[in-house]
């Protein structure tokens, strides 16, 4: 279970951060909330994968780390409201810029400028 | 009442926040006056806080009274207390400032306000790692809304670079929150220096990782070298009030560099200690360098004080990387002056640019200003201490510096920091005699500038000269601040061996 959980994180990442390198705002908002799914689950691992162990600490029986569960908790809500404002933000700089390049200019006006 | 102190300035901006966001509230004269009344009311409580932090006791609260190490806890010592007073101070002149008419040009100014307050302070009192994280986030999401405030293509565009940026930043965070989570197994910070010191030798490179990846996320909050960029522009798009709080916000990650780095990499952690130590020495000095370039090329008032900021970012970073007592406590006095100063210089700029019509802050020749005795008068001081010239502040704080450096520190620092006030000095001075000498053509048709911003702007201006004057009192505090950050075991002995509260 380790290794996919570890492939799942690292492929969720290097895509996010792919798509956040590009230069137009929607491939980047859809890549910081693929970055912010792989930090969720790095985050849940931190305190080690246990199955079928339920979240309570009851004497030393079999249980799981609680804690990261609830930082992930945090996190994907903080995550969420984040996202929702990026996406607004996203959507009024193309109302104010008439694009959607993050440098609110297309490469075609870049080209006029350099003339 | 009195252990309930430490949550009030966290509590009291939420509440009034709250307050100040419902939409059926009152006109604008009622919320005005409810915020400058809370945030007077801060300026309050946090100078009752560093009364009480001033004898070196350190207090704890611990929220719903669950104990360290398990509860969330904020502490207060002589750093947080002085820096939220520092912040309180900054945003009543910043909230006098925009009931000068800024705060009806969009919606929810006040309320906003409020929360980033909430978030900062929040920030600099907390002992958990991972409710550092939520109180930035706090700030982070109101500092995007206050940007934002007013609208228009400048702000639009900055923002969403300062937004993307920040939201990578938070990532990181976690990561770095994550493995340290891993490596240590708790996020009280000071439990965390206390497991450092007996962590197995197989998870050092773990720890590394995440303390490193920690200060990248410092470092983009903070803007040093390589993760600024997104500065200068946001500070100048900024509407003024908040550009002037923004001041704040490179700050808080200076203390957080200061606060994780001395408290949970202290001499206790053996092999880890001070490990940010060469990384924030070297990179602070070439943030200065280029912040110096920048501050040369700046052709807009604004920009050119965001440069600044920039300057003061790279001097404090250059006063952590130093790595003594006497560096940490002129790097303290150093901050206070260059907070209230650039604050004050964001407003200045802002009242400068309303009165020169289209011209505005672009440093070119314009139309004569109304009221341009008096605000040359402000720059002419305003200039004076942030370049760093005796008789006022800026030339206290740099000579204390200077002082703390090393023989081996000293041809590093001397020559960059002694530039870059030069280069301060020759930009001003130049943008002062284009705006306020050069500009004599044209008609004197600016209106009288609010009453309002005129208060706002010698509070804060007016911190120079009681900085000078009280220099004694401010350098004793913090000289015994800096004692307490290098001595981290009477917080570690405060929070984890206590058993009742010790408020």
């Amino acid at each position: 279970m380790e290794s996919l959980y570890a492939i799942t994180t690292g492929v969720l990442s290097a895509c996010g951060l792919y798509l956040m390198l590009r230069g137009r705002t929607f491939p980047v908002v859809v890549g910081l909330t693929l970055l912010s799914y792989a930090v969720n689950l790095f985050l849940f691992s931190m305190g080690g994968l246990t199955t079928h162990g339920a979240a309570i600490i009851d004497g030393d029986r079999h249980y799981a780390d609680p804690l990261p569960q609830a930082l992930v908790l945090t996190a994907i809500v903080i995550g969420f409201a984040m996202t929702a404002f990026a996406v607004i933000l996203a959507m009024r700089a193309r109302g104010d810029m008439g694009n959607d390049h993050v440098d609110g200019r297309t490469r075609e006006d870049r080209e006029e400028g350099r003339r | 009442m009195s252990q309930h102190l430490i949550v009030l300035p966290i509590v009291l901006p939420l509440l009034a926040g709250v307050i100040l966001l419902r939409s059926r509230l009152g006109g604008t004269r009622l919320k005005r006056r409810l915020g400058v009344g809370a945030t007077l009311l801060l300026v309050l409580v946090s100078a009752l806080l560093l009364a009480r932090a001033a004898d070196g006791e350190i207090a704890y609260y611990a929220l719903g009274d669950w104990q360290p190490p398990f509860g969330i806890v904020l502490v207060l010592d002589r750093l947080s207390a002085l820096l939220v007073l520092l912040t309180s101070v900054l945003a009543l002149g910043c909230v006098i400032f925009a009931c000068g008419g800024d705060d009806e040009q969009g919606s929810n100014f006040h309320g906003l306000f409020q929360l980033q307050l909430m978030g900062i302070n929040g920030a600099f009192l907390t002992g958990d790692l991972f409710n550092l994280f939520v109180f930035f986030e706090v700030l982070l999401l109101a500092s995007y809304a206050l940007l934002l405030h007013g609208g228009g293509k400048s702000r639009t565009q900055a923002a969403v670079h300062y937004v993307v940026l920040n939201l990578a930043g938070s990532a990181l965070f976690l990561i770095a929150v994550g493995t340290l989570y891993g490596a240590t197994g708790t996020l009280n910070m000071a439990d965390m220096a206390v497991r450092l010191g007996e962590l197995p030798a197989e998870r050092t490179g773990l720890v590394t990782a995440g303390a490193l990846l920690l200060l990248v996320v410092f470092g983009l909050k903070s803007a040093i070298l390589p993760l600024y960029f997104w500065l200068p522009r946001a500070y100048s798009a900024a509407p003024a009030p908040v550009a002037a709080l923004f001041a704040i916000m490179t700050k808080v990650g200076v203390y957080a560099i200061l606060r994780v780095y001395s408290l949970v990499f202290g001499e206790q952690a053996g092999d880890l200690a001070a490990l940010q130590q060469p990384w924030v020495w070297w990179l602070s000095l070439a943030t200065l360098a280029v912040a110096t370039l920048g501050v040369l090329a700046a052709r807009d008032l604004r920009l050119l004080v965001a440069y600044l900021v920039l300057v003061s970012v790279g001097t404090l970073l250059a006063g952590v990387g130093m790595g003594s007592v006497e560096a940490t406590a002129s790097l303290l006095y150093y901050l206070v002056h260059t907070t209230l100063i650039t604050g004050g210089l964001f407003l200045l700029a802002e009242m400068i640019g309303l009165q020169r019509g289209k011209a505005g802050t672009r440093i070119v020749k314009g139309r004569p200003l109304t009221q341009g005795g008096a605000l040359a008068l402000l720059f002419l001081g305003g200039a004076i201490a942030v370049a760093g010239l005796p008789p006022l502040s800026g030339a206290i704080g740099k000579a204390l510096l200077l002082d703390a450096a090393t023989h081996a520190q000293q041809p590093w620092l001397w020559p960059l920091l002694l530039a870059s006030g030069l280069s301060a000095m020759i930009a001003l001075s130049r943008a002062g005699s284009t705006l306020f000498w050069r500009s004599q053509q044209g008609e004197r048709d600016g209106e009288p500038l609010p009453r309002q911003h005129w208060i706002g702007v010698s509070l804060l201006l007016a911190a120079s000269p009681l900085l000078v004057a009280l220099a004694g009192p401010i350098s004793d505090y913090t000289h015994a601040t800096a004692e307490q950050l290098a001595n981290p075991d009477a917080v570690v002995r405060t929070l984890l061996s206590d058993a009742g509260d010790a408020s």
